[in-house]
């Protein structure tokens, strides 16, 4: 299993399934963090950015994700001040060009990207900028891999483990999958000559009966990961529990502000009601997302889901395991 | 005039401001046909059959590295009636200021049009100002159109590529859309990216005399190669095969759209084209544009309208139209 959704991309563009055996078999997993956002979150942005003098900012990617009603794109179009930033550090500057205005960042993303936020919002504090919110969606990787490696649904003989996450958190964590569950890790880059090189890896290691922690992508990965990313990270937030989209509420699995830091918290500043979210009737999103289901299973799939018009997030995103089939054929 | 000078209203009322400012384009652009001042232009295109093509610009920001919306103006509409065989011989220049820009700006505009259509060899035969309030345009949009001649020592290209067709393309690809991106988003990366921008009529007509052979031209702007290629299939309704290993790109844009999360191939160039040609003609066609060009593809009888590219490691993928805006990934 790919567990990150660039590598799912990366796969698909190079169209490395076609050449692979027979025997192997790639599945995508959940680390597409577009994708893993709960409906219930989406909702939740959305009312935020309809409210009076708020300015929600986000990624790209969130955008057209669709919510219960409707999505961002859609809150923008009704009028709602929605913006796309590059980095959470545009929304600051957004948050202090307007100071009768109360700017959201909404948060998505995995150990990669909440370091980043982390430090806009110690730079917030450090600037005395106090309308500027972060909603904290942010998830980490380690218990969703926990819940897949195991999983009786799913059967993972080894895991292409994420290399732009595994910068930040560094090896050491996959030791837990490796010697706990039985299954081989190989963190790898994202060129064709990583990817293949880190399959060979798990390969072998799976045909020997062997189950440790490779890293194929030394020359960005290292055992410790990125210490100043992780100090950043740990003074803004502590772990919490987070909903996944199709598997549900993880237990510390994702990012809550601490004491220090919590008046920049979106979910306190704005108590917002939200309706009970609705699963789009035929979508297996969250299926797809633990590799229990392909997209080709989906009746949706290329019918009444395309990228202009996405029924599930794994649609919408770039990184999206749908999209790529989509874009690029299965295999 | 001075640096701190700015377009008013006035300047499109028909009075004496909008004189001074006609004067500022008049004066660059003196020609005997212009000089009439006459509500048309009268032309003498000779013997053959006119091409025709008009375009819009609307480029932000005004202007970019490598080039300017004047240049992009002139050089846009040469290249389209270029791509048809056509000499091109004159183009209108119309715009629509936005109350308030500097006229500076204006100036500057100015001198690259007349730059850019001495460069092309084209004469600004008419054109038109207006200004609109501020807000109700966003700085400068301008309108060209194009009239060229397909003269005896000419053929005119279609649409319609032939089965064994040879593609080749002049030069290196994603330039013009990620020097814009570049510059546009403020990202701050020192990528020493240019665009593209410039005419490519000389080009064409090398290539015109090097082969007769030569069923389509097209230069693959918005949508970039990825969009004139699935284009072209489709209405040739026969299949396009091209070799990712063969498309030319510097190292540099290749690299910004990896962090970026662009596919290079769906991204706009300004300055290239690519040529369907013969088999047997493309040696003389490349040798013609110059040590730049390569050949990446050839037409085939299978996979009818649709283009499939050989990836690096020699598997192979379906290269879809775009659906929808590339957005940057978040991770």
């Amino acid at each position: 299993m790919e567990v990150c959704g660039t590598h799912t991309m990366a796969i698909a563009r190079s169209g490395i399934k076609k050449v692979l055996p027979k025997e192997i078999e790639l599945i995508s997993g959940p680390g597409c963090p577009v994708c893993v956002t709960s409906q219930e979150d989406i909702d939740r942005a959305i009312i935020i950015a309809e409210l009076d003098g708020v300015i929600m900012t986000t990624f790209g990617d969130m955008m057209r994700v669709p919510g219960t009603t409707g999505s961002l794109e859609e809150a923008r179009t009704d009028g709602a001040d929605v913006r796309i930033v590059y980095s959470c550090l545009d929304a600051l500057e957004i948050a202090e060009d307007n100071p009768e205005k109360k700017v959201v960042f909404m948060g998505v993303g995995f150990e990669t990207t909440s370091p980043t936020v982390a430090s806009a919002v110690i730079e917030a504090k450090k600037r005395g900028i106090n309308n500027f919110y972060v909603i904290a969606n942010f998830k980490l990787v380690f218990p969703a891999l926990d819940i897949i490696a195991g999983s009786s649904k799913v059967k993972v003989d080894g895991f292409i483990c994420p290399g732009h996450v595994s910068v930040i958190t560094g090896s050491l964590p996959y030791r837990r999958i490796a010697e706990d569950f039985g299954k081989p890790c190989v963190i790898m880059g994202f060129e064709d000559a990583d990817i293949i090189k880190g399959i060979k890896s798990l390969v072998e290691q799976i045909n020997s009966g062997q189950s440790r922690v490779e890293i194929e992508y030394k020359r960005a990965v290292n055992e410790k990961g990125n210490v100043k990313a992780n100090r950043v990270l740990n003074e803004v937030f502590e772990p919490g529990d987070a909903d996944w989209r199709g598997i549900g509420r993880i237990r510390k699995s994702g990012l809550k502000f601490r004491k220090e830091y919590a008046s920049f918290d979106a979910g306190k500043k704005f108590r917002v009601k939200v309706p009970k979210s609705r699963t789009p009737e035929g979508c297996v999103c969250g299926e797809v997302l633990q590799g229990i289901k392909s997209p080709s299973d989906c009746k949706l799939f290329g019918k009444k889901c395309t990228p202009m018009k996405p029924v599930g997030p794994c649609m919408v995103s770039s990184e999206g395991t749908c999209a790529a089939y989509y874009k690029y054929g299965g295999r | 005039m001075t640096d701190n000078k700015k377009i008013k209203l006035a300047h499109g009322n028909g009075g004496r401001l909008m004189q001074e400012l006609i004067e500022v384009f008049r004066s660059k652009f003196s020609n005997s046909i212009l000089n009439e001042m006459a509500d048309a232009a009268e032309l003498d295109p000779g013997r053959g059959k006119l091409a025709f093509s008009t375009d819009s610009f609307v480029v932000k920001p005004l202007f970019f590295p490598g080039g300017d919306i004047g240049e992009l103006a002139v050089y846009g509409t040469v290249n389209d009636v270029s791509m048809k065989g056509a000499k091109p011989l004159y183009i209108s220049l119309a715009l629509i200021l936005e109350e308030g820009l500097d006229f500076s700006a204006i100036e500057k505009i100015a001198s690259s049009v007349k730059k850019a259509s001495r460069k092309a060899g084209v004469k600004v035969v008419t054109g038109d100002i207006k200004v609109v309030e501020k807000g109700a345009a966003d700085g400068v949009f301008i309108n060209t159109t194009g009239v060229g001649v397909i003269g005896k020592d000419r053929y005119s290209t279609g649409s319609k590529a032939k089965k064994g067709d040879l593609i080749l393309i002049n030069g290196g690809i994603a330039e013009h859309g990620m020097a814009i991106l570049n510059a546009r988003e403020g990202f701050g990366f020192e990528s020493g990216i240019k665009s593209d921008c410039r005419n490519l009529n000389f080009e064409i007509e090398k290539c015109l005399k090097a082969s007769k052979n030569i069923s389509v031209l097209r230069d693959p702007t918005r949508g970039g190669l990825a969009t004139a290629l699935n284009e072209i299939a489709q209405s040739s309704n026969l299949g396009i095969e091209i070799r990712e290993k063969d498309i030319p790109i510097k190292r540099n844009v290749k690299k910004l759209c990896d962090v970026l999360g662009f596919d290079p191939l769906y991204v706009a160039n300004e300055g290239k084209f690519i040529c369907f040609v013969r088999e047997k003609d493309a040696g003389k066609v490349k040798k013609a544009i110059g040590p730049s060009a390569r050949v990446i593809g050839r037409v085939t009888a299978s996979h009818k309208k649709e283009v499939r590219l050989v990836t690096r490691i020699g598997s192979n993928r379906i290269l879809p139209i775009l659906e929808a805006d590339q957005l940057p990934r978040i991770c």
